[in-house]
């Protein structure tokens, strides 16, 4: 542990030394950040993942286009040197508050939006070859998992499958907990909360010996960092229920293959093992849900074709015949739709009989 | 209704010759005497362009005093005195007193009067709003003539009222004139004080001090030469009225009509003389004076067809580069000034000249309409601006070219002042009013290429303007940034915060850096 301390130190000090050095020479301070769009990115066959390119850009000071984003993550640089000094952690939300001052005799403000100071740290994990987690800074907490698993976390025992409602929120660093007891066969990974506490109510991870995990949305990076290591570690099959869109889709194919802004850290949390359970438009079909069926919205259109281009789905028969169907449907589907059918018709009907004909999508 | 007709004899007994003055006092509004204040401002228009007309052909600098002081309700005195040669003694009543008596009207050279109408309309526009008559007094070196003068409207001819001299032991020499007219007094636009304002541009020359009515305002002399002086020339063949043919036939010296074309035009000799007599089917050796309407119709159709070269163009006394760039510094603070004179050419057969000036920034205000400056023989136009060929010119030249913004059929928009000015031998003003020039093709096109000129020198002027304020803004806006980048260093590096500010503050001052053409590009790989 201090020794990987010691390591992030000295990154962030080569960085700042870099800059020095340009400066000293007269010349225009610049960093290399590598790119991080869909142009940079590749899916690499082989490991099923996403994998990030080799371009970077120049990141000037004199440069009207860039002073703003250089000054940024010097500062965020700077912000994670001290954190680590002062051994503290601070959120996403708190690094913008330190990160967010006023220029001197100006009104001009260093960031105006987290996504200005997100953006920044992001950029500074590449350049500094450090993830968030080391530079100190977390994203908030968003997903809730239970189940028959104790885990270790800071000298606590924790017990998932005791913890009442609630279930145990997973916090965004997940790198050192133990795991002490696994007792379930499987993982159901989803998309909202709603279905989580329904699952939960109906304790459908007893009844199936499985633990459920969901996040708000795409899934939080500590989530998909837990998930990858049960995944790994003690080889659970990973179940990602989703609503029926492109979006939901697109959770899926995070959780499975990595996003694109993080596609440099891909191995630590693509799970290539994931699979899609549903909704798929046969399950419109056959669980007679077409009288649920919300029609396509232009952006809802749009994703649905970028979908279908990226490299990762294009090769697969089984996605491409899924975003077929969608798109002649033009419309789309929410999970919590199945409560038509019955209040506890999807724990005690839908999951079930999906798991046991092992009826989903790689 | 019988009773109501006249017979032919009643009708004749009507029929009197009506004299200039006469005519005036019923058409006032042709010489700019329509309304109060515009008659108050041509008074002091006339006395002005009189008094510089005579220093310039005299040679002297012009001192010229204008004072103007309400003395009752609506009612001023004015008082206009020059450093002129001053006018002989027997002259004099003539020279203020008698319409159509004017040393300029049958000569060819430019000057700012022409017709021998202005001073004289001045008088007489007194004479009819006041009842009193105009003092003159005149020095020419020698003794001071005073005389108090009016107009007898019927017989056109001066009434002296009274006539003393003095003796002039300092040898003064000019003219000062002092009338009574009802009059309003404005300021800004259409102004005195504008106009005076205006001259003070066109003749940086001239030494002038006005005593308004709300103080004193003084233009200063800023160029102690005297622009080149123009020169008389006989009129070119191509430019004579049918009219002026027919009166130049009947005072002419010469003995038969190829004497006459070859001596009293300019560029006929005997070759041109011979072809127009052949063409009009005139015989060469008739008396000039002879001529029937109809061969004087043919040989004026004949000079406009035979090939006569262009008159001679040195003759002209331009507005100068160096005069234009003086005068627009010394009225106008700009950041920029550009001044164009074109050669001279030729309209109808008389020459003109254009010269043009530009005024950009400083104190112009950034977003109203341009200020048109009009000028004619150093003379500025203040009315008419719409019908003008100036104005036309400028309208169909493209400023947006130029840095300015402008909408079709329309001046420009800018922090700008535009002067133009046009010398003639003969200037084509629109009315009697001399406030507008006709707008002959020749002129108009002639004006434009001038402003093209001048526009393209104030384009590169805008443009590097607009550089140097980028450049200027990116380099505010590193500097906000340079404590912040500053700061968070010092705490990733632990070298001092103001070293580091020192260090990056340098390379801005080096230039180099900022003034690249970075701005606005992406990133690249």
């Amino acid at each position: 542990m201090e020794k990987e301390k010691v390591e992030v130190k000295k990154n962030l000090k080569k960085l700042g030394d870099k800059v020095l050095k340009d400066i000293e020479s007269g010349s225009n301070p610049s960093l290399d950040v590598p790119v991080r769009t869909l142009s940079n990115v590749k899916f690499d066959e082989q490991v099923k993942m996403l994998t990030m390119g080799e371009a970077t850009a120049k990141r000037y000071f004199f440069n009207i286009a860039h002073v703003r984003k250089f000054v940024q993550t010097i500062e965020a640089a700077a912000l994670a040197k001290e954190l680590i000094d002062v051994n503290k952690h601070l959120s996403l939300r708190e690094a913008f508050y330190r990160m967010k001052r006023t220029l001197p005799n100006s009104n001009i403000n260093l960031v105006d939006e987290q996504i200005e100071s997100n953006e920044a740290i992001e950029d500074l994990e590449l350049i500094s070859d450090s993830s968030r987690e080391q530079l100190h800074i977390n994203a908030n907490k968003m997903g809730s998992v239970a189940g028959k698993i104790v885990i270790e976390d800071k000298g606590d025992i924790v017990d998932w499958s005791k913890l009442g409602s609630g279930g145990w929120s997973i916090p965004s660093n997940v790198e050192d907990i133990i795991f002490k007891k696994v007792n379930v066969k499987f993982i159901i990974y989803m998309e909202k909360a709603a279905e989580w506490e329904r699952l939960h109510e109906d304790k459908v991870w007893d009844k199936l010996d499985c633990i459920i995990v969901s996040s708000q949305g795409q899934a939080t990076r500590g989530i998909r960092r837990l998930l990858q290591r049960l995944s790994t570690e003690h080889k659970l099959p990973i179940y990602v229920l989703t609503d029926f869109d492109p979006w939901g889709f697109y959770i899926y194919s995070v959780l499975k293959f990595g996003s694109i802004s993080l596609a440099h850290i891909s191995s630590e949390l693509a799970i290539p093992e994931a699979r899609f359970l549903g909704l798929t438009a046969d399950d419109i079909v056959k669980y007679d849900l077409k009288k649920h069926l919300i029609k396509f919205k232009d952006v809802d259109t749009k994703r649905l074709e970028q979908l279908i281009k990226y490299d990762w789905f294009k090769n697969s028969k089984e996605w491409q015949r899924q975003f077929k169907l969608m798109k002649d449907m033009k419309a789309k589907a929410e999970l919590a739709a199945l409560s038509s059918k019955g209040i506890t018709f999807i724990s005690e009907k839908y999951l079930p009989e999906k798991i046991k004909n092992k009826d989903f999508i790689d | 209704m019988t009773d109501q007709r006249l017979t032919a004899v009643e009708m004749g007994e009507k029929i009197k010759e009506i004299s200039i003055a006469e005519f005036f006092e019923k058409n006032r509004h042709l010489l700019g005497y329509e309304n109060s204040s515009k008659a108050l401002l041509t008074v002091v228009k006339e006395g002005v362009e009189n008094s510089l007309d005579a220093c310039e052909e005299a040679g002297i600098l012009p001192e010229i005093h204008v004072s103007l002081k309400e003395v009752a309700p609506d009612r001023f005195k004015i008082v206009i005195e020059d450093n002129g040669p001053g006018i002989v003694e027997s002259h004099v009543p003539y020279a203020f007193a008698k319409f159509l008596v004017g040393s300029k009207f049958h000569r060819l050279r430019q000057s700012r009067g022409i017709q021998g109408i202005g001073i004289h309309g001045a008088v007489l526009y007194s004479q009819l709003t006041t009842g009193k008559p105009v003092k003159v007094t005149s020095a020419t070196g020698k003794e001071i003539h005073e005389f108090e003068l009016m107009i007898d409207v019927t017989k056109n001819e001066p009434k002296i009222i009274s006539h003393k001299s003095f003796r002039n032991p300092e040898k003064k020499h000019g003219i000062k004139i002092e009338m009574e007219s009802e009059g309003k007094y404005i300021e800004r636009q259409q102004s005195i004080s504008e106009y005076l304002k205006e001259t003070a541009i066109a003749n940086p020359f001239a030494h002038i001090i006005f005593d308004g009515p709300n103080g004193k305002l003084e233009f200063k002399r800023t160029v102690d030469e005297l622009p080149k002086q123009p020169k008389e020339i006989k009129p070119h063949p191509y430019g004579v009225e049918l009219g002026i043919l027919r009166r130049m036939l009947s005072n002419t010296k010469a003995k038969n009509i190829i004497r006459f074309l070859m001596s009293e035009f300019s560029r006929v000799g005997k070759s041109s003389a011979v072809q127009i007599c052949r063409l009009a089917k005139v015989d060469p050796n008739r008396k000039p004076k002879d001529l029937t309407h109809e061969e004087v119709d043919n040989l004026h159709k004949a000079m406009q067809m035979v090939k006569i070269i262009a008159p001679p163009l040195d003759c002209l006394s331009p507005l100068t580069e160096n005069l234009i760039m003086e005068g627009l510094k010394k009225e106008i603070a700009a950041e920029f000034y550009v001044a164009i004179t074109r050669p001279p050419t030729v309209y109808r057969g008389y020459p003109f000249q254009v010269s043009v000036g530009l005024a950009y920034g400083g104190s112009i205000p950034e977003s109203e309409t341009a200020k048109l400056f009009r000028f004619a023989n150093k003379v500025p136009l203040l009315y008419h601006q719409a019908g003008c060929a100036i104005t036309e010119a400028v309208i169909e030249t493209d400023w947006k070219r130029y840095g300015l913004s402008q909408s079709s059929g329309n001046l420009p928009v800018g922090p700008i002042a535009i002067l133009v000015h046009f010398a003639s031998v003969w200037v084509p003003f629109t009315s009697e009013g001399k406030q507008a020039i006709a707008n002959y093709p020749e002129i108009v096109k002639e004006i434009k290429l001038a402003l093209q000129d001048a526009g393209r020198k104030l384009g590169s002027f805008v443009n590097q303007r607009r550089r140097s304020r980028e450049s200027q803004l990116r380099k505010e806006l590193f500097e906000k940034y340079i404590p912040e980048l500053a700061e968070s260093l010092e705490k990733l590096t632990e070298k001092q915060k103001q070293k580091i500010i020192e260090e990056l503050e340098r390379i801005i001052k080096k230039g180099g850096l900022v003034g690249k053409g970075e701005s606005g590009s992406q990133e690249k790989s």
